[in-house]
């Protein structure tokens, strides 16, 4: 909370250099590169792979940006950012665009100087429990003890929960992440809680995966999304028109095989999409192809999901809220027209 | 003579000594060793077996979880997965490249080997006493092996430019550690005489610099470094992160050198300068013929200590978002395609292996130095 304040009080008595530099856009193009702030390692959202590249939701959505301007997925600097650092980094000028399963928050969005350009993941507090527990919903788990991390809003949430719920639990806490960890695996607890995507990557350090489940409910609202600086307009509608892009072209059926027949098409809210009709990328400042070249290189918001962390993935997360509006989720883009 | 012979005949002299006889049979062997070495007294026996105790109870264990239970091959996940795995060495042989390398550019990796190489070529005869040359190996090694590892590393000179966000591992380590050691060691020297100094100017300011930067913790000089030191550059001006960490490292080790040189300094009677300067030397050749020769022999324990410190206190950059050996290492941990049970402890356990190696190769190539340099004189 300490460093938040800092952050925001630095944040305001500099917001003159944030303010200078407005054409972002434009200092991307002359770099020729994007700068894109990531996690320092977040199983599914930005993680090595076993060639050393970054892979995952996260650094897609920096690929997908650098696609959108340069054609070349590859044209990114990754600045790997640590929570602390993760908004004076952005505020600075060092990164372009933060990608960093940053929850969007009111006093982020409205005190730090940035604007969050939409949600690409919409996580939450979740259960996990083993499966010889038998329950299949959390409001199952009256007299249960919890594991739970001390001093974070997932122990609040927690205790909110069961008292609206009227249930009764033990809770079970600790200071730091790995003896949770290790309690939960040891049998010390019934139930493990904490935001569901983290949940999904410590069910693969758990001795057997497949004996544990994570419950349908979710209990907290952690929207993860790209964040940009507060005071260019015409970058943030780039990084949101991009991640509108990806949902839009998921929605339309268009995928990265065949994003090169779909210009062809007749439908006319995939043709202007994909720039065939209208020139929707030259108001963005980007070139009409804009769209193209976004599933071309990394594919639409489905592929992008299954690929890092949906269920054919290790993590095997389910779309749930994240899909889109017409399957049952809220994932909604507005249309290009 | 004959007489005379048999008179001193009636006396025997003997003319060798005596030879020695063995020592009792309760005094020698196996059993005289353990009874003078572990079990001397009550107290001491009762060391003994509890240390014996002990490695039984955690030695096998390891054994079992480090080789016999381990896994060796293995693509991904699956192969660690299991209620009886040990630990899965897989796991470091598909990562063991980003370990070393970071993420430089695989074709590009034959650069960083070459520095290794050189640096190797370098340091070794250097290192050994009775390598000749010493004078050329030493211009070597501080004027064109940086030149060169900065050229070969960073690229440039139509070498492909690989910017230090690719760097990471064992490089991070090295190049950070090494870094240190070079900067730290010359310039702690003269903060030392420059806080003994009769000048004042001279002295104020390395007490200064020496208690700012000892004063504030390392991991405060590496956050200033990233999160305050962007606001107060100009705008669109960035300063490279491990240029960032290597000066706020090299700072921070200078002060606790100078602080150690120093130590050694005040160990050296009076006499010493008295008859330097008798001699008619004066400051500089007093000091690099008389005084720092036998001051820097007196705390090589102590400069050693400092660099051992240096090198495991690399790690610290992971919190500004550079991945050293040990960052990377946890980096990986993260990799959905290799999260089991015992890929975190396998990792560490790497590391921790990597980082002995080192640190123990430092502690006893100072031993030997200390022995080579050892004249006799206690002060």
């Amino acid at each position: 909370m300490k460093t938040k304040l800092f952050v925001a009080v630095m944040g305001a008595a500099f917001g003159v250099t944030a303010a200078a530099s407005a054409a972002t856009l434009d200092d991307v193009k002359s770099n020729g590169r994007l700068s894109c702030g990531v996690s320092t390692g977040l199983a599914g959202f930005s993680a090595p792979n076993d060639a050393g590249e970054w892979s995952g939701l996260d650094v897609d959505y920096c690929r997908a940006i650098a696609a959108a301007v340069f054609d070349d997925p590859e044209a990114v600097s990754y600045v790997p950012l640590t929570a602390k650092e993760r908004f004076t980094a952005l505020q600075s000028g060092e990164v372009d665009v933060l990608s960093r399963n940053t929850t969007w928050t009111m006093s982020r969005d409205t005190q730090l100087g940035l604007n969050f350009a939409g949600v690409n993941y919409y996580d939450g507090q979740g259960f996990m429990v083993p499966k010889e527990l038998g329950v299949s919903s959390a409001l199952e788990l009256s007299g249960a003890s919890v594991c739970v991390q001390t001093g974070t809003t997932t122990e609040l949430n927690l205790t909110d929960y069961f008292r609206a719920n009227s249930m009764d639990y033990n809770p079970v806490a600790f200071e730091r992440l790995e003896d949770v960890n290790t309690a939960y695996s040891s049998g010390r607890c019934d139930v493990y809680t904490t935001d569901a995507s983290g949940l999904y990557s410590i069910r693969l350090t758990l001795p057997s995966p497949d004996d544990h489940m994570v419950l349908p409910e979710i209990i907290s609202k952690e929207p993860l999304g790209p964040a940009v600086r507060q005071g260019d307009d015409q970058w943030f509608s780039v990084v949101k028109w991009v991640h509108y892009a990806l949902l839009n072209a998921e929605e339309l059926g268009v995928t990265s095989e065949n994003v090169e027949e779909m210009t062809s098409s007749e439908n006319p809210d995939i043709r202007r999409l994909l720039g065939a009709e209208g020139n929707f990328g030259e108001s963005i400042g980007l070139e009409a192809d804009w769209a193209v070249r976004v599933i071309k290189h990394v594919g639409n918001y489905g592929e992008l999901f299954d690929r890092n962390v949906g269920p054919d993935t290790p993590l095997g997360i389910a779309r749930g809220l994240n899909a889109l509006w017409t399957e049952g989720g809220i994932q909604y883009a507005p249309p290009v027209r | 003579m004959a007489e005379q012979h048999s008179e001193v005949d009636r006396f025997f002299v003997r003319e060798q000594m005596v030879e020695a006889m063995p020592p009792p049979g309760v005094r020698r062997g196996a059993g005289d060793w353990f009874r003078r070495n572990l079990f001397s007294s009550v107290p001491n026996g009762i060391m003994t077996i509890l240390a014996l105790l002990f490695l039984a109870w955690s030695i096998p264990p390891l054994i079992q979880w480090a080789f016999i239970d381990a896994v060796w091959e293995g693509t991904n996940r699956e192969a660690c997965l299991g209620p009886d795995v040990g630990a899965c060495w897989a796991f470091v042989k598909a990562k063991f490249g980003q370990f070393i390398y970071g993420r430089y550019p695989i074709g590009e990796r034959w650069r960083v080997d070459l520095v290794f190489l050189l640096l190797a070529a370098g340091l070794v005869p250097m290192a050994i006493p009775s390598a000749p040359y010493k004078a050329l190996n030493a211009l070597f090694l501080l004027v064109i092996f940086p030149v060169a590892a900065f050229i070969l590393l960073t690229g440039g000179f139509g070498l492909r430019v690989v910017p230090t966000e690719f760097w990471g591992g064992l490089l991070v380590t090295l190049v950070v550690a090494i870094t240190g050691i070079v900067v730290s060691f010359p310039l702690g020297i003269l903060l030392a005489l420059g806080r003994r100094s009769k000048m004042p100017a001279v002295r104020l300011l390395s007490i200064a610099f020496i208690e700012l930067w000892r004063g504030v913790p390392l991991i405060t000089v590496l956050f200033m470094s990233s999160v305050m030191l962007p606001f107060f550059l100009p705008d669109g001006v960035s300063f490279d992160k491990l240029l960032r960490a290597l000066i706020g490292v090299a700072f921070f080790s200078s002060a606790y050198m100078a602080e150690v040189v120093r130590g050694g300094l005040q160990a050296i009677p009076k006499g010493q300068y008295e008859a330097a300067a008798a001699m008619g030397l004066g400051y500089w050749p007093m000091m690099y013929l008389i005084i720092l020769p036998q001051a820097l022999k007196l705390v090589i324990p102590g400069i050693v200590n400092t660099f051992i410190g240096l090198f495991k206190d690399t790690s610290l950059v992971l919190i500004i978002g550079l991945f050293d050996l040990l960052g990377i290492v946890q980096f990986n941990f993260t990799d959905s395609n290799w999260a089991t049970p015992q890929t975190a402890a396998t990792g560490f356990a790497f590391a921790a292996l990597v980082f002995w190696i080192f640190c123990f190769g430092m502690s006893r190539y100072s031993m030997f130095i200390e022995r080579r340099l050892e004249t006799g004189h206690k002060h």
